[in-house]
């Protein structure tokens, strides 16, 4: 069975830096100067965990299938 | 397809020189006409420099311009050795494991812890000025002290060692009369002394910074010793005088706009948007970054294509006070939302100690104002002696009444 990942940026801490956009622009994208996951589910992938840890405000939420809390 | 660069006129850059904290009116001329414009510097090949701040803005954020390549490449460069570091020669995905090591140390909600610490530090610091009487070197007495203090709050550095330290870590300021010769060797103290606390903290652990990259290095993917130091002497060196800079800095912006001064002291719970117009406004580099990018591959920009294999160089400065992007760009205006300006940079270099100098620079605005409410120039505005030859604007001392 395939798992996923859910990716969440809270606008409300999220400052706009683009450190997770220039990290992982595969999975992260700055609207109108806020970042937005491009998929809100999407494969496990180390560079979500990376961008995630990467982010100065600890604005990224990134969950599994069970609910488990991988960042921050 | 012809070569743009081949039919475009390559100026010679920097500019002509400018006083104090004005920008070259050639940006702004550049802007309306020539938004990529072909530059030479006095030390390496050419390149392109961008003005405008969509430009800059993509530039910094787009991972097709590498920081990496440039340590392979003869960069253009204001000085014969290039400048570079461990976290800026590096792209993604190198650059990636170290950032997310060392991010934990400086995130916004672990700066926060600090926060009344550094209020206190900058109480003691104006007890000491109002003790001394005025007039006050706001420059020697506050700004420099004041990230002195917290760089060492924040790596753990004891008490008893702290002059020391603070005298190695004066080889990172620019205007210092120290030979080249004494300031290699405090850098190489420096260097063998955080190499101690580091050892201690792999002893027992600890809380602060160095704790956090030593304790990094000791668990999965681990941060060498070597990385430990050179991160440390990274993280000093860019955070240091900068933001002992922009405090000096900031402060002569708000006592040459009375009317913003005003407005800030009426509402101080304007001070951490006052931060961010004020990093807008202040141009803090002299000249264009001094971290160029190459365009691994054509690049599109808003106002044009980079080919592939050409250095950038992004003038954040005059993009900050970009019309297109700030209505009324020149006026500094403390109510204007101006968290996208580009002083921290942007994307996957973002400054990566931005929390810590936001909180620097608001804990000094409001100590400094709430304790001096009288606070001016002790000396007319056009004779403030101002540091030449540096990459770093401000001013060498700025003598201050109240």
């Amino acid at each position: 069975m395939n798992e996923h990942w859910t990716v969440r940026v809270d606008r409300e801490l999220c400052r706009g830096t683009g450190v997770c956009a220039g990290t992982a622009p595969r999975y992260f994208r700055l609207v109108n100067g806020r970042s937005q996951p491009v998929d809100h589910v999407v494969d496990p992938d180390e560079i979500v965990l990376d961008a995630a840890a990467s982010c100065p405000t600890e604005a990224i939420a990134i969950e599994d299938d069970s609910g488990h809390r991988l960042a921050p | 397809m012809e070569d743009a660069s081949a039919v475009q006129v390559v100026r010679a850059y920097p500019f002509g020189p400018v006083v104090g904290l004005e920008i070259d009116p050639m940006y702004f001329w550049l802007q309306d006409h020539e938004p990529l414009s072909r530059v030479k510097l006095p030390f390496g090949e050419e390149g392109w420099l961008l003005v405008r701040y969509d430009d800059v803005r993509m530039a910094l954020g787009d991972h097709r311009f590498s920081l990496a390549e440039a340590a392979v490449r003869d960069v253009p460069r204001l000085t014969p050795q290039r400048f570079g570091g461990i976290m800026t020669d590096l792209d993604p995905p190198q650059h990636t494991r170290l950032r997310r090591l060392v991010t934990k140390a400086f995130t916004v909600r672990r700066v926060e812890q600090l926060r009344t610490r550094a209020a206190q530090i900058a109480g003691e610091l104006l007890d000491a000025m109002v003790a001394s009487g005025p007039p006050a070197d706001l420059q020697q007495d506050f700004a420099v002290p004041l990230p002195g203090l917290m760089v060492c709050e924040l790596l753990g550095v004891p008490y008893a060692d702290r002059d020391e330290f603070r005298e190695w870590v004066g080889a990172f300021m620019s205007v210092t009369a120290l030979t080249a010769e004494q300031r290699g060797a405090h850098v190489g103290q420096l260097a063998a002394y955080v190499g101690t606390l580091a050892a201690q903290r792999r002893q027992s652990p600890t809380d602060d910074l160095l704790g956090a990259l030593v304790l990094a290095s000791d668990e999965g993917d681990r941060l060498t010793e070597d990385e430990v130091i050179q991160l440390t002497l990274q993280i000093l060196a860019a955070g240091y005088e900068s933001t002992a800079s922009q405090i000096t800095n900031f402060t002569y912006a708000l006592l040459t706009h009375p009317d913003q001064l005003a407005l800030l002291r009426s509402r101080p719970e304007l001070t951490p948007g006052a931060v961010d117009e004020l990093m807008r406004w202040v141009p803090l580099l002299v000249t264009a970054d001094t971290l160029p990018r190459y365009a691994r591959e054509d690049v599109t920009l808003p106002s044009g294509t980079i080919p592939a294999g050409n250095p950038v160089l992004l003038a954040k400065h005059a993009a900050n006070r970009d019309p297109r992007a700030y209505p009324d760009a020149d006026r500094l205006d403390l109510t204007r939302d101006a968290q996208g300006q580009l002083g921290f940079g942007h994307g996957a270099h973002h400054c990566l100690g931005a929390p810590l100098a936001r909180m620097d620079l608001q804990v000094a605005l409001t100590a400094l104002l709430a304790r001096f409410p009288g606070l001016r120039l002790a000396l007319p505005e056009d004779h403030v002696q101002w540091k030449t030859g540096m990459a770093v604007r401000g001013p060498v001392t700025l003598p201050v009444s109240w």
